[in-house]
């Protein structure tokens, strides 16, 4: 038994930045903006949290610093691409190669320096309870965000008036902006959280899930998250499932290698990638409904005119 | 517009004599890196090595130094770079630079080239390793004595000769104090993701091993021994801060000395291309204080050590592969370009050799 309790933590410390990163990076595409920086913003939040947690003692802070960091980081990509009209491809990639190459610089003085680690939370009496005590009492607080954060997007983006305009939006630019509503606005609020979230999912790397600070610890993760929100055709729930099948099937096969099934390590390697495509695929295989989840101006440029 | 592009022109041309100007003084060294010099692991020590040149040789010397070149033909051009800007000797420090730097040698005679862990060598291109696997039969033993449950967690990157040597010399090391000894092995396929090696360290322990063992870079896999209150050995540098109660050793890089010798050698133009595999009594292999264990572990742990500086070699048989073929005789010692091509596993390692 205790065993599955720990497989299940696992999995849960695993999934838990890929689903951050990816319910941001939904609510982005959703209003048409395609933000391929999140690995950059992600590592900008991992080296800004480790960074304010190691100097002021505080994980705390830390986790502040690592979601203000991200939201930061992808103001500089809404000027850009909203302000300036760029390229959001191209824009969005180099965010990525700039945050992998300035977080190494700003953490120079970091490596080799063991860092603060947010602690599990702890409800006396009640964390205690055997098996479901640890794993609904007992986790890391970014766990308990990442939950409501999924159930809160839902909630926005299919329950509010707020939330029917940014998807409008994401579908039809131009007739949005036709009936009045502010277009880019919207889209710097979106893309903004949508950094705050890549930012708070590096910050768990650095402050849960490994705390320490090393150059390019994000070791592809935002690609994944940003993979997710395709496959997943751009429905929160389907993240999370996403996330969740990712990380089951990651952990799963180091337990498969540890406990020794001859099947090729690399072959083992590659699964939860292939997993959760084909689970999502499988999913989303209805065109019609796919298709009309699909914000429909993702990625183009849009200047107002006046 | 066009006026700025010449004045930035200008300016580039005006920069890049200045540099030629001064590197002509001194004798240009430079690095090639696989890994970021920040990863606190294998990179890091090669950049530790050249920060010791340039506090050595700083007045005689500039370095330079290419991070994260992915191996491969894409090396290529980094060589070329470092070449054509004025290096007089390179080093390229991972085992993938070695066909980039044959080709790239060939085509600068006079520069000096030297390559870490490969074993192609021409006129102007030396070869360099380090025998951790010496320290590893060392850690074995260790592990053997402080496991409770009599298993390992062993993190492993790629199936190279060089990971294949380190399991076999840890388990030859373990077996020699319990012959029933196991080391369960996960193969993360991955130099340097901390949070896989975080995941494979805590799959490892839920499965029964109480010792993480490491051939990947980074601390996060001793940082999980330390939150479960187990034991475990670091990698490439001293990672004690990380693990205060849980590191036992570590299993360290000095590639320092070496580099100054080599760089000071290019100096007085005795420079020569070499095949060196340096180990324990060289100094390029050293372990880090043995910490968190009864003294009598540490006597053997550093009498072992010590047997291994004087000469002997932990692959001396007799010897069986994994199947229980012989491999070597009673006393023979296993040569070094078996060792450098090995691709078996030796006795008792519960793991199938993924190709």
């Amino acid at each position: 038994m205790d065993i599955t309790v720990n497989i299940l933590l696992t999995v849960a410390t695993a999934a838990t930045p890929l689903l951050i990163a990816a319910i941001g990076e939904l609510v982005v595409e959703r209003s048409g903006v395609l933000n391929l920086g999140v690995e950059g913003m992600m590592i900008m939040g991992a080296v800004g949290g480790f960074g304010a947690g190691y100097l002021t003692g505080s994980p705390w802070i830390g986790l502040l610093a690592a979601i203000a960091m991200g939201a930061l980081f992808s103001l500089l990509f809404a000027i850009m691409t909203l302000s300036l009209a760029t390229n959001q491809v191209a824009t969005g990639l180099s965010l990525t190669l700039l945050g992998l190459g300035l977080s190494g610089m700003m953490g120079t003085n970091f490596v080799g320096q063991p860092g603060q680690r947010l602690p599990n939370l702890d409800i006396p009496g009640l964390t205690s309870i055997p098996v479901v005590g640890r794993l609904l009492f007992g986790q890391d607080p970014i766990f308990y965000i990442s939950i409501a954060l999924t159930a809160a997007v839902m909630w926005f983006l299919f329950k509010t008036r707020k939330g029917l305009t940014l998807r409008s939006i994401g579908d039809s630019h131009s007739s949005a902006h036709a009936l009045g509503i502010q277009v880019i606005r919207y889209r710097y609020l979106s893309v903004v959280f949508g950094g705050a979230c890549a930012g708070l999912a590096g910050g768990h790397l650095s402050l849960v899930y490994t705390p320490q600070w090393v150059e390019n610890m994000t070791a592809g993760r935002g690609w994944i998250a940003l993979a997710l929100v395709v496959f997943a055709s751009w429905r929160p729930w389907r993240v999370l499932a996403g996330a969740y099948i990712f990380g089951a099937v990651w952990i799963g096969q180091l337990h498969a290698q540890a406990f020794g099934i001859p099947v090729p390590s690399q072959m083992l390697s590659s699964l939860p990638y292939l997993a959760t495509i084909v689970v999502l695929v499988l999913i989303s295989r209805n065109k019609r409904l796919t298709m009309m989840n699909t914000p429909a101006s993702l990625g183009q440029p849009f200047v107002p005119d006046r | 517009m066009k006026k700025l592009l010449i004045a930035l022109m200008t300016t580039t041309a005006a920069l890049s004599v200045a540099v030629t100007a001064e590197a002509a003084d001194k004798l240009k060294a430079c690095w090639v890196y696989t890994g970021p010099i920040g990863d606190f692991g294998y990179s890091y020590q090669h950049d530790q090595g050249r920060l010791q040149v340039e506090k050595e040789l700083g007045d005689k010397v500039e370095t330079a130094y290419l991070e994260n070149v992915s191996e491969g033909p894409d090396a290529d051009r980094a060589f070329e770079r470092l070449a054509r800007e004025g290096c007089k000797i390179i080093f390229g420090t991972s085992f993938g630079f070695m066909d980039p730097e044959v080709k790239i040698a060939k085509k600068f005679p006079k520069v000096m080239f030297e390559h870490a862990t490969g074993y192609k060598t021409a006129d102007n291109l030396g070869i360099y390793n380090a025998r951790f696997y010496e320290g590893r039969y060392v850690l074995g033993q260790i592990a053997a004595k402080e496991s409770k449950s009599g298993v390992a967690g062993y993190i492993v990157s790629f199936p190279i000769p060089e990971v294949v040597m380190g399991i076999n010399s840890f388990m030859l090391g373990a077996q020699s104090i319990n012959p029933n000894f196991k080391a369960k092995i996960v193969w993360v396929n991955s130099w340097f993701d901390p949070g896989k090696e975080a995941d494979a360290a805590k799959a490892l322990f839920d499965q029964g091993a109480d010792i993480i063992v490491q051939h990947t870079d980074s601390t996060a896999a001793l940082q999980v021994a330390e939150e479960r209150k187990l034991h475990g050995f670091g990698q490439s540098s001293d990672m004690i801060k990380f693990a205060p109660h849980a590191q036992l050793t570590s299993l360290t890089d000095e590639w320092g000395p070496y580099y100054v010798s080599r760089v000071k050698a290019a100096l007085d133009g005795t420079w020569k291309p070499d095949n060196v595999w340096l180990g324990i009594k060289d100094g390029a292999v050293k372990l880090a204080p043995f910490t968190n264990m009864p003294d009598d572990v540490k006597a053997m742990a550093e009498a072992t050590t010590k047997k291994i500086a004087d000469g002997w070699n932990p692959f001396t048989g007799p010897i069986a592969k994994q199947d229980g073929t012989p491999w070597l005789k009673d006393g023979e010692v296993a040569d070094d370009g078996t060792l450098l091509g090995m691709n078996f596993y030796v006795k008792g390692v519960d793991d199938k050799l993924p190709q």
